[in-house]
């Protein structure tokens, strides 16, 4: 490896991974004077970053995160600021639904959880709730509201992040799977495969940011973390006339609704479809479709009519114990990964913000989420 | 969505035209028990079009030989006991090849041991200005307005495009009564006389041109080869077509005068595109054959595609016309056949010879007529900045232009970044001309790959999937982790 090592360029980090959190990290990283190189075998952000519903919402993330996601938020927010080029999104309010007895404590619940980490969430009557959303089912008890909320478009961010890259001088190389990183005193070796025929990137530093592939990529390195994979099921209606004005979610946390200014509606949640970290997405179980749509048209009764337009899968990266990877990697030096943060597309341009900031030996505006507290952590139900 | 119905079905056939349902006959023939499904209200396909359900022809219309060929079929079905699904649409299919029906009854699933593939196509207009205003329809729209009713598109139509459905919408709208104000052609005349060798392997179907040219000469209509159409502008209920002359490659020829016709519709299609919708939504490995009409399944000469099970047959396997489809779906019906272990080796490699050589001379001519519908670069090339090309989201080629500019590779990227293809029609109506912009940024098609193939394949509302509930119906999973 060394004689390859010897003829490769030099960079100071490279980043595997182009999905939102490589891509901010290794933005971020270029920024502060870096000389960076991102990597994906795709093109950037078309797995999980480019397929999500796009949900920039306080409601879903885990209470802990809820300071990351409300910087986050503003990030995206302002994304034509910084990334020169928005992902339309658009800031409306969030409404968590009970239909329930059972239903209405686990809005008080959750609310509570995430007001303690300055989510300003309230619980309010279903008649105030109709007010704010009037496409709301009748049979409506309570609901958790909080102004901060909204939804980007989030096929448009690899076009974006693209944009941004280039202008900071950021090396993209797209469509170029990694075979292997040799990481030893002199740095870093990244390796391709040989369809490649891209010599090796000698880098001083490696970021791994692979979301669900992060546990093939750690084991480069010889460290072994399991991360689970989910696979989310999408669904996207036809274009229709306003049915509703919110993002809204259910209490138990599994539907997320919004309507586009294009008339379409999306429809996710996390219900679960077919596929793996080897095939991807596969297919949609049809009885997740089902309890999928039959939620979102009890939510929204105008959204019945409404046909289908596309149905599709992402997949969604879980620690053990369900926080974020974002740190050093345990026992190798100047090796750094960034990942499974769940909601990790509201998050996830923050989160590769304070992975940089901690890269180019600044203080993180907020605390990172050290990788070691892994090893050896039984993933729960394995 | 309902429970499978018990009753186990060897192969199920999505497609009753020519293709599909030959295929089915012979596969029950075979001894395998058969589902035929198709959307429309009856056998046929799009060749052999069924009238509406409740019409008849009235007295003195008289019956086309192709409509004669379909009640021929639709007779032999009826007669067969095969059980047939029309007015059911194909909306989802599994991994497993379960098929997710939507019909009248609401939607319904189906678990076979294989499933045939015979969709056809779907017509591909390259895009000029004014393509999408109303009243501009495609040739194959306008066959089956006179198909199934009779109708003609409007009193005074120009017929453009390519191929062999030019003469067959043009000669049928005379003979149903209307006028035809030019026929535009992109071929030139040698291109026709090229494919004569070919053309002779079927003289029926060569005498058919021949007799519907000749009904155009009769009647006056200019016929313009090497002519497209550069922009159709809307005057009131009228038309004003502009007519240009255009080289070997399609491309508009500089300097040529425009030739003006007025008409009050217009059938525009410039060739077939193979219907790879189940194909590629269950990643079947493809290929792109430009004269076979772009993408299709990588299958062998009995359709049998890359998926175990999986088989295709007809035009949508590649084109090779409606007179070698019904050989091509035996041929693919014996293979399944064989492969469920319903036909012995020696059975099959008869019966394979045999519908091999049924097939060779109806392909050959097929074939040739493929080649002359099969996308011309230089029309792609000439398409205006601002002229829309997904119409379903509005998709400009200088849009689809910019998104290649600022790095967008495959199809997939660029339906992300521009969304194109990501309208109702799931990039049926767009996909291939698309993917000819794409390909002359980034070097190929093969390069720039295909749109993945998604459900639905039609689109079904929530309503019908959901069904009847109530919310203690709906089997919500336990809380995510706060």
């Amino acid at each position: 490896m060394s004689g390859n090592a010897r003829s490769s360029t030099a960079c100071d980090a490279v980043v595997v991974g182009g999905g939102v959190m490589g891509c901010s990290t290794a933005l971020h990283l270029a920024q502060g004077g870096m000389r960076v190189a991102l990597v994906d075998r795709g093109p950037l952000c078309r797995e999980a970053s480019g397929v999500n519903a796009g949900t920039l919402t306080l409601h879903m993330t885990r209470a802990a995160l809820v300071p990351y996601a409300m910087r986050a938020w503003r990030m995206w927010m302002d994304a034509e600021k910084w990334l020169g080029m928005g992902v339309l999104a658009t800031p409306v309010p969030g409404l968590t639904l009970a239909f329930t007895e059972a239903e209405c404590e686990l809005v008080e619940l959750r609310a509570r959880a995430r007001r303690e980490y300055g989510a300003p969430i309230e619980v309010i009557s279903p008649a105030r709730a109709r007010e704010i959303e009037p496409g709301v089912h009748p049979g409506l008890l309570k609901a958790g509201y909080c102004d901060i909320d909204g939804f980007a478009s989030a096929y448009l961010t690899g076009r974006a992040f693209r944009h941004a890259l280039t202008a900071a001088g950021v090396d993209v190389i797209e469509n170029t799977p990694v075979e292997g990183i040799d990481s030893g005193d002199a740095g870093h070796v990244v390796r391709f495969g040989a369809a490649a025929s891209r010599p090796p990137l000698q880098a001083t530093r490696v970021v791994l940011a692979g979301g669900v592939w992060i546990e093939n990529m750690l084991a480069w390195l010889g460290v072994q973390i399991p991360i689970k994979v989910l696979v989310n099921q999408l669904i996207i209606t036809e274009r229709v006339r306003p049915v509703m004005r919110t993002v809204l979610s259910v209490a138990n946390g599994l539907l997320s609704l919004k309507q586009f200014a294009n008339g379409t509606v999306l429809i996710g949640g996390g219900w679960q479809g077919e596929g793996d970290r080897e095939r991807g997405g596969v297919e949609a179980r049809p009885e997740n479709l089902v309890g999928n749509m039959r939620l979102a048209a009890y939510a929204v009764p105008a959204l019945a009519e409404a046909r289908i337009a596309r149905i599709w899968l992402g997949l969604e990266a879980e620690t053990a114990d369900a926080m974020p990877i974002i740190g050093d990697v345990p026992g190798v030096p100047r090796a750094y990964v960034v990942g499974s943060a769940h909601s990790g597309y509201t998050s996830g341009p923050f989160m590769g913000r304070i992975m940089a900031q901690h890269i180019l030996g600044q203080q993180p505006e907020l605390p990172l989420f050290d990788p070691a507290r892994l090893l050896g952590m039984p993933m729960p139900g394995a | 969505m309902a429970e499978a119905p018990p009753s186990p079905i060897d192969l199920l056939v999505i497609g009753a035209g020519p293709a599909g349902a030959r295929a089915a006959l012979r596969a029950q023939a075979c001894g395998l028990e058969v589902l035929l499904v198709d959307e429309n209200s009856d056998a046929g396909g799009q060749v052999w079009r069924p009238l509406p359900p409740g019409f008849t022809r009235a007295a003195g219309v008289r019956s086309s030989a192709e409509a004669m060929q379909g009640d021929a079929l639709r007779d032999e079905l009826s007669g067969s006991g095969i059980r047939c699904l029309f007015g059911h649409k194909v909306w989802n299919v599994g991994g497993s090849l379960r098929t997710d029906l939507i019909g009248p009854e609401g939607v319904v699933s189906w678990q076979p041991r294989a499933l045939l593939v015979a969709t056809g196509t779907t017509e591909r207009v390259v895009p000029f200005a004014g393509w999408t205003l109303p009243g501009i329809i495609g040739l194959a729209a306008a066959t089956i307005l006179l198909k199934s009713q009779n109708m003609l598109p409007g009193r005074r139509t120009v017929v453009a495009g390519s191929g062999p459905l030019l003469m067959a919408v043009a000669s049928g709208i005379l003979k149903a009564g209307g006028d035809v104000a030019a026929v535009l052609d992109l071929a030139s005349r040698a291109d026709w006389l090229q494919t004569l060798p070919s053309l002779a392997s079927r003289p029926d179907l060569l005498w058919q041109g021949v007799q519907w040219k000749a009904l155009l000469g009769r009647a006056g209509v200019p016929l313009l080869y090497r002519h497209g159409i550069a922009s159709v502008e809307a005057l009131g209920n009228e038309f004003r077509v502009h007519a240009q002359q255009v080289d070997m490659t399609g491309a508009p020829v500089a300097h040529a005068a425009p030739v003006v016709f007025e008409a009050d519709a217009v059938a525009v299609g410039h060739g077939l595109v193979p219907g790879t919708d189940v194909t590629r939504l269950l990643r079947a490995r493809h290929r792109y054959e430009a004269a076979r009409g772009g993408w299709i399944a990588d299958a062998d000469a009995q359709g049998r595609t890359s998926i175990a099970g999986l088989y295709v047959a007809g035009d949508g396997a590649g084109i090779a016309g409606a007179a070698a489809a019904g050989a091509h779906g035996e041929l693919a019906a014996v293979a399944c056949a064989h492969d469920l272990g319903r036909l012995t080796a020696e059975a099959h490699a008869r019966e394979r010879n045999r519908l091999l050589a049924q097939w060779r001379k109806p392909a050959r001519f097929g074939r040739a007529m493929a080649g002359l519908m099969a996308l011309r670069e230089g029309a792609v090339a000439g398409i205006a900045p601002d002229t829309v090309v997904c119409r379903c989201e509005d998709v400009t080629r200088a849009e689809i232009d910019a998104a290649a500019r600022d790095g967008a590779r495959d199809m997939n990227q660029l339906k992300a970044w521009t969304r194109c293809g990501m309208g109702p029609c799931q990039g049926r109506t767009c996909g291939d001309v698309a993917g000819a912009l794409l390909a002359a940024h980034v070097g190929n098609r093969e390069a720039v790959g295909c749109f993945t193939g998604r459900a639905p394949l039609r689109p079904v509302s929530l309503a019908e999937v959901a069904g009847d509930y109530t919310y203690a119906d709906i089997p919500i999973p336990k809380a995510a982790p706060l």
